[in-house]
C-alpha cells in the first residue's frame, strides 16, 4: 500500500515560497540584459583595440609630453589676436546658424504639425520625413558635404549648423504646436480665419516661451558644435585647432582648448541669464 | 441672420464616434435680430447646440439653414466666408494668456481683414479706437494694453464678450457669458451685450445658467437631455415649467421664480457715446 | 454711423490709445539688427556664392554622383561591417564611460555624505566632492572630437581613439546627470540607512539605486543612442567606423558610395532611436 502524498497545507499568505529564479526564460527584462551584455562583449572583441599600444611606454611618454606642453599655453600677442577673431567667428557661426534654424524650423513646423483633431494635415508626413533627415545627419557630416559647394570657411559651418538645427528645432516646435491648449485657436477657426493667421494670433503667443527655451538650449549646444566644425574646414576655433594639432604645436593647442572651454562657459551663462530674464 | 434648424441632432464635440447624440432632433427657427436665451440643466446639450449652430459640429441628422443656406452643402471656401458672419464666444474665454487684451479683441476682426492688414496689425495694432470702445462697453477700457493673464477671470470673460462687438458678425452665439461675474457686473455685462446686439442688428443666442437673467430675454428655449422642453416668450415661462425643466437638478435653479418685469439694474453709465463699431 | 479711423502711430487723440510697447520693440529690433551686421561679416555669410556658375557646376556634378547610390554586394558588406564597428565603438565607449562615471558619481554625490547628516558637510569631504565635480565638468567640456584628435596621435588611427574619446566625454556627461538624478530623489531612505550605521556603498545599493534605477537606465540608453551618432562623427578624424569610410569616399568624390552610407547611417540612427524609445518606455 503506497503512502498517500501529503501536500503541505496552503498557508493564507504563502510565506514559504522561494525567491524568483535569477534568470527566467519568460522575463523580457532578462533577455534584454543578456543581449546588452552580449553586445558589449561582442563590441570589445570585434574591435581591434590597441590596448597594448595605449598602455605602452611609448604612448605614456607621448601623453606626458602632450600634457606638459598643454599646461603651458601660448600667450603670444599676435596669436591671441587671431584666437580672439576665431572665437568671435565661432560665436557668430553658432548664433547665425541657430537664427537661420529658428526661421526655417518655424516655417516647417506649421505643416509638420496636426493643429487640431480634424486637421487633415496632408503635409505632416513628408515634412516630418524631411525634418528627420535633416536631424539624423550630424553637423560635421553636413559641413563636410557643404564644403564641396561652399568651400572651406565659416559659411559651410554656418549652413551646416543651420540645416541640422532646423531638423531638431522643427520637430520640437511642431510638438509644441501640437501640445498647445486648443481653446483660442478653436474660437478663431470657428470664425473662418485661415490657418496661418490662426497660428499667428493664437498658437504662436501660447508657445513662445517654449520656443525660446528650445532655441536657447540649441544655441548652447551649437557653440560646442561650431567649435569643432572647423576640424573639417568649417572655420572658427576648430580650424585653428586642427591646424596647430597637425603641426604638433601643443602650446597653441592648449590656448585654443582653453578658449573653447571659456566660450562654452560664456554661452552657458548668457543663456542662463536670458532664461531668467524671459521667465519674468 | 435667420436661423432655422429642422430635426437637428448632433454629437458633443469631444465625444467618440459611436457615442449617443447629445442633441436629439430639434426644430427651432430664429428670426433675424431676435435675442434668445437657452436654459436647461447640465448635460442638456446647450453647448452642443451652440457649436452646431456655429458650424463647428457637423450634424448627425437633420438640417441647419443660415439665411436659407445649408452651410454644409457649401464649398469649403464659401463656408469659410459664411463663418465670418458667425461669432462664437465659448464658455472659457479663448484668450491666449500671454497675449495683450488689444490683440485678443482685434483678433475678432480677422475674418474681414486681408493677410497684409492682419500682419500689420500684429506689428502695430490698427483699429485701436474700435477695440477701446468695445472694451469700454464692459467697463474695461483701462485694460486695453494689459496682458490677458494679468486679468481676473471675470475680466477675461468680459473681454471675450467685447470681441463680439468688434467682429461685425450677424449671429452671436454666446456660451455662459456670466459664469465668472458677480451679480452687478453680470447685470451690466448682459445689458451691454443685448444692447450692442440690438444696435448691430445681430441675432443673439445665449445659454445661461442664471434663470432670472434668462427670463428678461424676449424668448426662452428650455433644453433637457438634448430635447426641446419648451420654446416660449418669456412671459409664458412659469415657475412650474422651470421646475419641470430642472427636475432633479434643483440646485441649478439660481432664482426661485422668474420676475417678468424686473427693473434694469446696473445699466452702464452713458459716458461712452453710442458709437456703432460693428458694420 | 461709424467714425473709427485706422489708428497709426501718429495723429491719435489721446496717449492712452498709443501702443506702449512700440518704443521698446523698435529699440530691441534695432539692437538685434546692429548685432546681426558684424555676425554676417564674421561668418563670411555670402549664400549667393553657392549659386555662382562654377560652384553650381561642381555642386551639380557632386549631387549627380549621388544617384545612383552604390549598391553592389561587396560594398554593402563593407558598409554593414563599418556599421557594426560604429555601434561597437559606441557600445565599448559607453561601457568604459560607465566604468568612469559610476565611481566618480559615488564620490561626488552629496546624497551619500555621512558628515552632512546632522547638518553641514565637513570641509574635507566637501572639497573632495567639489574636486570630483570639477573633474567631471572638465571631462565634459572638451568636445569628444578634440579628445579623438589627441588620441589618434597617441595610439594611431583606428577605433581605440574613438572608444577612448567617447569614454572620457560621456563619462563626464553621465557622471553629471547621474549625480543630478541621485540628488533629486527624496533621500529619506538613504539617510535612514546611513544614520543607522550602514556603509556608504550599502546605502547606495539598498537605498539610492532601487529608487533611481529606472531613470538612470533610461538616461544611459538615451546617451548610448547619442554615442552612436558621435562615433560616426569621430570617424572623420580617423577613429574608424562609418564616418571614416564616408570621409574617404568624400575625399575621392565617390558620390555613390557617400549616398549609400548616408542612407545607411540615417537608417541606423532611426533604428537606434526606435530601440531606445522602446526601451525607455518599457523601463518607465
Amino acid at each position: 500500500m503506497s503512502m498517500p502524498v501529503i501536500k503541505p497545507p496552503a498557508a493564507a499568505n504563502e510565506t514559504y515560497r522561494l525567491p524568483p529564479k535569477l534568470f527566467s526564460s519568460r522575463c523580457a527584462m532578462c533577455w534584454f540584459l543578456l543581449g546588452l551584455v552580449a553586445l558589449t562583449f561582442a563590441s570589445f572583441w570585434t574591435l581591434d583595440l590597441q590596448w597594448a599600444k595605449f598602455l605602452s611606454a611609448d604612448a605614456a611618454r607621448k601623453m606626458g609630453k602632450f600634457l606638459a606642453e598643454l599646461l603651458s599655453p601660448s600667450v603670444n600677442a599676435a596669436f591671441l589676436q587671431k584666437l580672439l577673431v576665431a572665437s568671435l567667428e565661432t560665436i557668430a557661426m553658432s548664433a547665425l546658424g541657430t537664427l537661420l534654424a529658428v526661421i526655417a524650423g518655424l516655417a516647417l513646423a506649421l505643416p509638420a504639425s496636426r493643429t487640431h483633431a480634424d486637421d487633415k494635415a496632408y503635409w505632416r508626413m513628408p515634412t516630418r520625413l524631411i525634418l528627420n533627415g535633416l536631424r539624423s545627419i550630424p553637423e560635421l557630416v553636413w559641413a563636410a558635404l557643404l564644403i564641396i559647394s561652399a568651400g572651406l570657411g565659416p559659411l559651410a559651418g554656418t549652413l551646416a549648423l543651420g540645416l541640422h538645427t532646423t531638423g531638431v528645432l522643427g520637430r520640437l516646435f511642431a510638438e509644441a504646436i501640437e501640445n498647445a491648449p486648443p481653446g483660442p485657436a478653436y474660437a478663431l477657426r470657428v470664425q473662418g480665419v485661415p490657418a496661418g493667421r490662426v497660428f499667428l494670433y493664437s498658437t504662436l503667443v501660447q508657445i513662445l516661451p517654449r520656443l525660446l527655451s528650445y532655441t536657447l538650449y540649441r544655441w548652447e549646444n551649437n557653440i560646442r558644435a561650431a567649435a569643432v566644425l572647423g576640424v573639417v574646414g568649417g572655420g572658427g576655433l576648430g580650424q585653428m585647432l586642427a591646424f596647430h594639432m597637425g603641426l604638433f604645436h601643443m602650446s597653441e593647442t592648449s590656448s585654443i582648448l582653453i578658449a573653447m572651454i571659456l566660450l562654452v562657459a560664456l554661452v552657458d551663462i548668457l543663456s542662463y541669464v536670458s532664461r531668467r530674464v524671459l521667465q519674468r | 441672420m435667420r436661423i432655422s434648424i429642422a430635426g437637428l441632432a448632433a454629437r458633443h464635440h469631444a465625444a467618440a464616434a459611436g457615442a449617443p447624440a447629445a442633441l436629439k432632433p430639434l426644430t427651432i427657427t430664429v428670426a433675424p435680430g431676435e435675442q434668445v436665451a437657452v436654459i436647461g440643466p447640465s448635460g442638456a446639450g446647450k453647448t452642443t447646440l451652440l457649436h452646431a449652430l456655429a458650424c463647428a459640429l457637423r450634424p448627425v441628422a437633420g438640417t441647419l439653414e443660415l439665411n436659407g443656406i445649408d452651410p454644409w452643402k457649401l464649398s469649403v471656401a464659401r463656408l469659410q466666408k459664411l463663418r465670418g458672419q458667425l461669432f462664437l464666444a465659448p464658455q472659457t474665454p479663448p484668450l491666449p494668456p500671454r497675449q495683450r487684451v488689444i490683440t485678443s479683441v482685434l483678433a475678432a476682426r480677422l475674418p474681414r481683414q486681408s493677410l497684409a492688414a492682419s500682419l500689420r496689425s500684429l506689428v502695430y495694432p490698427t483699429h485701436i479706437n474700435e477695440a477701446e470702445a468695445a472694451l469700454a462697453r464692459f467697463d474695461l477700457a483701462n485694460k486695453l494694453w494689459d496682458r490677458v493673464d494679468r486679468l481676473s477671470g471675470g475680466e477675461r470673460q468680459r473681454v471675450g464678450l467685447a470681441r463680439a462687438l468688434v467682429s461685425s458678425a450677424s449671429l452671436w452665439l454666446v456660451d455662459e457669458p456670466l459664469s465668472s461675474l458677480d451679480p452687478s457686473r453680470a447685470a451690466q455685462a448682459i445689458e451691454s451685450l443685448t444692447q450692442s446686439a440690438r444696435e448691430c442688428g445681430a441675432t443673439l443666442i445665449t445659454t445661461l445658467h442664471q434663470v432670472d437673467v434668462a427670463t428678461r430675454f424676449a424668448r426662452v428655449i428650455g433644453l433637457r437631455d438634448g430635447e426641446l422642453h419648451f420654446d416660449l416668450p418669456s412671459r409664458e415661462v412659469t415657475r412650474e415649467r422651470l421646475t419641470a425643466l430642472y427636475a432633479q437638478h434643483e440646485h441649478e435653479l439660481l432664482a426661485v421664480a422668474p420676475v417678468p418685469d424686473a427693473p434694469d439694474n446696473g445699466a452702464p453709465d452713458d459716458k461712452t457715446p453710442a458709437a456703432m463699431y460693428c458694420r | 454711423m461709424n467714425t473709427t479711423i485706422s489708428a497709426g502711430p501718429a495723429g491719435l487723440a489721446s496717449p492712452h490709445l498709443r501702443d506702449p510697447a512700440w518704443v521698446s520693440r523698435v529699440f530691441w529690433t534695432s539692437v538685434a539688427l546692429v548685432l546681426l551686421a558684424p555676425m554676417l561679416v564674421l561668418t563670411e555669410f555670402k549664400p549667393w556664392t553657392l549659386f555662382e556658375p562654377a560652384t553650381l557646376k561642381s555642386t551639380k556634378r557632386f549631387l549627380a554622383d549621388f544617384f545612383p547610390p552604390k549598391i553592389d554586394m561587396e560594398f554593402l558588406l563593407l558598409v554593414a561591417r563599418e556599421c557594426w564597428r560604429t555601434v561597437a565603438i559606441a557600445t565599448a565607449g559607453m561601457a568604459l564611460a560607465l566604468l568612469i562615471a559610476i565611481p566618480l558619481t559615488l564620490l561626488s554625490t552629496s546624497a551619500l555624505s555621512i558628515s552632512a547628516l546632522p547638518g553641514r558637510m565637513h570641509a574635507i569631504p566637501l572639497i573632495i566632492r567639489q574636486a570630483v565635480r570639477w573633474l567631471l565638468i572638465m571631462l565634459r567640456s572638451v568636445p569628444e572630437l578634440v579628445w579623438a584628435l589627441v588620441f589618434v596621435r597617441v595610439v594611431g588611427l583606428g577605433p581605440t581613439a574613438g572608444v577612448l574619446a567617447i569614454a572620457l566625454t560621456y563619462g563626464g556627461m553621465l557622471g553629471k546627470v547621474y549625480g543630478e538624478i541621485l540628488e533629486s530623489d527624496e533621500s529619506h531612505a538613504t539617510n535612514t540607512l546611513l544614520r543607522n550605521g550602514a556603509g556608504r556603498l550599502q546605502a547606495f545599493f539598498y537605498g539610492l539605486l532601487p529608487q533611481s534605477s529606472a531613470e538612470l537606465t533610461s538616461y544611459t540608453v538615451y546617451r548610448w543612442e547619442c554615442a552612436i551618432r558621435s562615433s560616426a562623427v569621430l570617424g572623420f578624424v580617423g577613429a574608424g567606423g562609418l564616418g571614416q569610410q564616408m570621409d574617404n569616399s568624400m575625399k575621392m568624390f565617390q558620390g555613390g558610395e557617400v549616398a549609400t552610407m548616408l542612407i545607411v547611417f540615417m537608417l541606423l540612427v532611426g533604428l537606434a532611436d526606435y530601440a531606445s524609445s522602446r526601451l525607455r518606455r518599457a523601463l518607465a
